[in-house]
């Protein structure tokens, strides 16, 4: 008898247009001590599964078949009662955003206590010798002290062990973790894993992994489901699952993961999801406008220069000096980009290279230090008008496609916006037609004029990002994480759209991201970043074969093992 | 990344979304009810020349001796009077449709002035912020420490004491206007506010800057257009406030002249007449203004559940 026993499952979401399946026809088991991974991309219905384990599925979500049993019995037909008894006592949850999902207005301690107390029963002091000793156990350094404090006393990571903590509490036989890493930084993530496996294997709990990283499915999972649309399309082992994929899904989804080893020239393509047209065949760039005015800082070895920029922001305003404080986001930061290379920053959240980004493109004054561009000093400038030919020439590309298109403007809107602003058109009708272009190169076809964002996927949202970005004819791109919020196989199309767009353009890139395999992908030279500071800057090679620095050090080693188990010759 | 395919689909589809107003609509009689009420109210008030059987400012065609007559009677033409007279001989209905004409026109162009100078205001302060929004919330702060009736009848009583009293009675429309008006900025200018914030921090925004474009090109094209959504649940909610105050200080002989009487100005005629037992005179205004209310904030309370998803 297995631990858990799902047996063709069913979900779906009635609706009054008609039924949305979430999952269909799914079996899994997991037994003690064992963690199974289910991997997919968005929609993939990963969240449903475990949502409908513990009875938690969002109203009028249902489950409408299979059946799903805990130990031998049935939990999916009991009364709400009951399942609220099972919720902690024999299945937990960790979710994927520490932040939200422990109470601000409460101690550690009283959320801790809480839970113990009402699956357990134990009484006040045994509950709280427990929940320290919980604390304790999920490496929380000085449990008793710190378990008075509040969630913001506490870091993202130390947070999410809270989290561990809270799920355990009742030693529950199953634990359900819903992206328990996607939100924290990688330095933080392999601590996380290794806890989480640790304590799998000590106290064999049986774990239902859900995520969307290969990385992370290869480090923790005994066993790989892989979701695709709702279905289950493969099952196995994960050395047989990664190693040797049956399922084309399979195949294409980690053949578009980004190889932390060796550069590729392109991404191989993935047509399982999104359906978007490459690069253009005789795309001629003599001919076309894209192609035409470029010659700017052509003379130049180096396009964008950086001396000691700093930024400085004021996190306590006062009348009295002494009583400010500050926060040096970027401190005294200087490189070159040089013409048509592709330069990566690397570094964690909060290390400051969005700000270097913002400096550059002047949404950020800089408080310190001077930016070039070509041969002028963009800090020098005063007026808007006076750094107007400048912006021009640079553009950038946002992280977030949901938030970086304005939802009220038609696309055609969108991408005309920068050319009518800067009078790059003579007429209306041009500037449509340069429009309808823009949208074939990105591929997504001049049809997508008409429509509004929000019909777009994601990654159909960052072409049009990108096409609004090439609408002034920039000489210089800057990529604030283009991909983070992107499906691995749609990460894919982007990076190859951005490369192709590099080479026939002949563009400067500035290209930051916090993944290193994607930095090997895409970048010539590469800075690591920390706390505001550059630390080492190398070509791309030279950095991942022989960093200097310490800190570039432990970042390389904390990279995803996929290809460790994909190719075990390889690694050793 | 861990959405479910079920419930993200109403988020991202307008025309469903639309739909679902739509539905919702439909779903609720007494919201179907009150928006056919309206729509009759302002037909009627629109073209009031057309459909009040008499024209109650045509001093020719009034008769004294139809004066203060009951509910349904006949006059001295032959003519039936529905709702009765009042003291002037003046047809109550007709008196009421051409009424509420002015209540209507008063309470939607003070609407519109709050609306213009809270949202600008608003988009401004949380735009730019700093000292220039601390300086106008203080303001607003302020401001809604006093009743918005006292500021209305300070305002009406400075018109007052500055204009000589014909060009008052000339300008009393206006200054209604403008006195209600002003009082009802603060609303729009707090919620636009906040939602610009929220607006000004995202990336479309930074797009439009890195582009080069300036402050108040990125503040009309960009940020208004996102932070509308409230707006409107406001102002629906504020006519039926701005019609109440306009017909408070009518009928505290502050407003619109008796010679061209809007539905606060008609209550408080009548109400000379409420306990000589002519009750007619004063009832029906009111009924009509309570009706008039009362539909507005219908409409604007299902307006509000219906935009908002989280109520949905």
């Amino acid at each position: 008898m297995s631990l858990l026993d799902v047996r063709g499952l069913q979900v779906e979401f009635p609706s009054r247009r008609g039924h949305v399946v979430a999952v269909r026809d799914l079996t899994i088991t997991v037994e003690p001590g064992e963690i199974l991974g289910i991997v997919g991309e968005s929609g993939a219905g990963k969240s449903t599964i475990g949502n409908a384990v513990v009875g938690l599925l969002e109203p009028p979500g249902r489950v409408s078949g299979g059946e799903i049993r805990l130990q031998g019995e049935r939990i999916d037909n009991l009364p709400d009662a009951l399942k609220r008894a099972l919720r902690g006592r024999k299945i937990g949850m960790i979710f994927q955003d520490p932040l939200t999902s422990l109470d601000p207005l409460r101690t550690i301690e009283r959320q801790l206590v809480d839970t113990i107390d009402y699956h357990l029963k134990l009484g006040e002091e045994a509950a709280v010798a427990r929940a320290v000793g919980l604390l304790d156990a999920v490496g929380i350094p000085d449990p008793a002290v710190r378990i008075k404090q509040y969630p913001h006393q506490f870091s993202g990571g130390m947070r999410q062990r809270a989290v561990i903590a809270l799920a355990l509490c009742a030693d529950p036989e199953l634990v359900i973790a819903d992206e328990p890493t996607t939100a924290l930084d990688v330095s933080v993530q392999a601590q996380i894993l290794d806890l989480m496996k640790g304590l799998c294997w000590d106290r064999q709990v049986g774990m239902i992994l859900i995520t969307h990283d290969m990385g992370v499915i290869a480090e923790m999972a005994d066993r790989v489901a892989v979701m695709y649309r709702g279905r289950v399309v493969e099952t196995g082992t994960t050395a047989q699952v990664l190693g040797a994929p049956a399922h084309d899904y399979t195949r294409s989804l980690i053949s578009a993961v980004p190889r932390p080893d060796v550069k590729v020239p392109r991404f191989p393509r993935v047509t399982y999801i999104e359906d978007a047209a490459e690069l253009p065949e005789d795309f001629d760039l003599s001919t076309h406008w894209l192609g035409q005015a470029r010659n700017f800082g052509a003379g130049h070895a180096e396009l964008v220069r950086l001396e000691d920029a700093s930024m400085r922001f004021t996190t306590t305003r006062s009348m009295w000096k002494s009583r400010r404080r500050y926060l040096d986001a970027v401190d005294r930061v200087s490189f070159e980009i040089r013409n048509g290379e592709v330069f990566g920053l690397v570094g964690e959240s909060g290390s400051g290279k969005s700000t270097v980004a913002r400096m550059i493109t002047g949404i950020y004054r800089p408080t310190g230090g001077r930016i070039r561009f070509g041969d002028t000093e963009l800090t020098a400038l005063q007026s808007r008008a006076a750094a107007a030919p400048y912006r021009r020439q640079m553009q950038m590309v946002f992280q977030d496609p949901f938030s970086s298109l304005n939802g009220r403007m038609r696309v055609r809107d969108i991408v005309a916006e920068p050319i009518h602003f800067h009078k790059l058109a003579p007429t209306r009708a041009e500037a449509a037609r340069i429009v309808d272009q823009l949208l074939d190169v990105v591929g997504l076809g001049a049809q997508a004029a008409q429509r509004f964002p929000h019909e777009f996927s994601g990654g159909q949202r960052q072409r049009i990002s990108i096409a609004r970005a090439l609408a002034t004819r920039p000489r210089f791109l800057i990529c604030d994480e283009p991909t983070s919020a992107l499906d691995v196989s749609i990460q894919a199309q982007i990076l190859n759209l951005l490369k192709d767009l590099q080479q026939e353009l002949n563009l400067t890139m500035l290209f930051i991201s916090h993944d290193l395999p994607v930095i090997r992908q895409m970048c010539d030279r590469v800075g690591v970043m920390r706390h505001g500071k550059l630390l080492e800057v190398a070509a791309t090679d030279a950095l991942f074969e022989k960093p200097k620095h310490a800190y570039t050090r432990h970042l390389l080693s904390l990279m995803p093992k996929l290809e460790r188990i994909m190719q075990p010759k390889m690694a050793e | 990344m861990a959405e479910d395919a079920g419930p993200r689909l109403g988020r991202r589809l307008p025309d469903v979304f639309q739909g679902d107003i739509w539905h919702s609509f439909t779903r609720a009689p007494i919201v179907v009810l009150s928006a056919a009420f309206l729509v009759v109210a302002f037909l009627a008030a629109a073209f009031a020349p057309w459909v009040a059987p008499y024209d109650p400012f045509d001093l020719a065609s009034l008769d004294i001796m139809n004066s203060v007559m009951a509910p349904g009677e006949k006059g001295l033409a032959g003519e039936t009077f529905w709702l009765g007279t009042d003291d002037q001989g003046r047809d109550v209905l007709s008196t009421i449709i051409y009424g509420a004409r002015i209540s209507l026109v008063v309470g939607i162009a003070s609407v519109l002035f709050s609306l213009v100078m809270g949202v600008g205001l608003g988009l401004v302060s949380g735009y730019v912020g700093g000292r220039l929004d601390a300086f106008i919330m203080r303001v607003a702060d302020i401001q809604l420490s006093f009743p918005a009736i006292l500021i209305a009848l300070l305002i009406d009583g400075v018109a007052r004491s500055l204009m000589p009293r014909d060009m008052h009675d000339e300008l009393a429309f206006y200054v209604l206007i403008f006195a209600i008006g002003i009082s009802g900025w603060v609303q729009y200018a707090r919620t636009v506010r906040g939602s610009t914030m929220v607006e000004r921090d995202k990336e479309y925004v930074q797009a439009a800057r890195v582009i080069g474009m300036g402050s108040g090109r990125i503040i009309w094209r960009h940020v208004l257009p996102n932070v509308t959504g409230p707006v409107l649940v406001i102002a629906t909610i504020h006519l039926a406030i701005a019609v109440i105050t306009e017909a408070t200080l009518s009928f505290l002989g502050v407003g619109i002249p008796p010679t061209t009487p809007s539905l606060g100005t008609l209550i408080r005629i009548g109400n000379d007449y409420l306990f000589s037992g002519e009750w007619w005179i004063t009832m029906f205004p009111g009924v009509a203004l309570v009706l008039l209310v009362l539909a507005i904030n219908l409409l604007g309370d299902w307006l509000r559940d219906a935009l908002n998803p989280k109520l949905r």
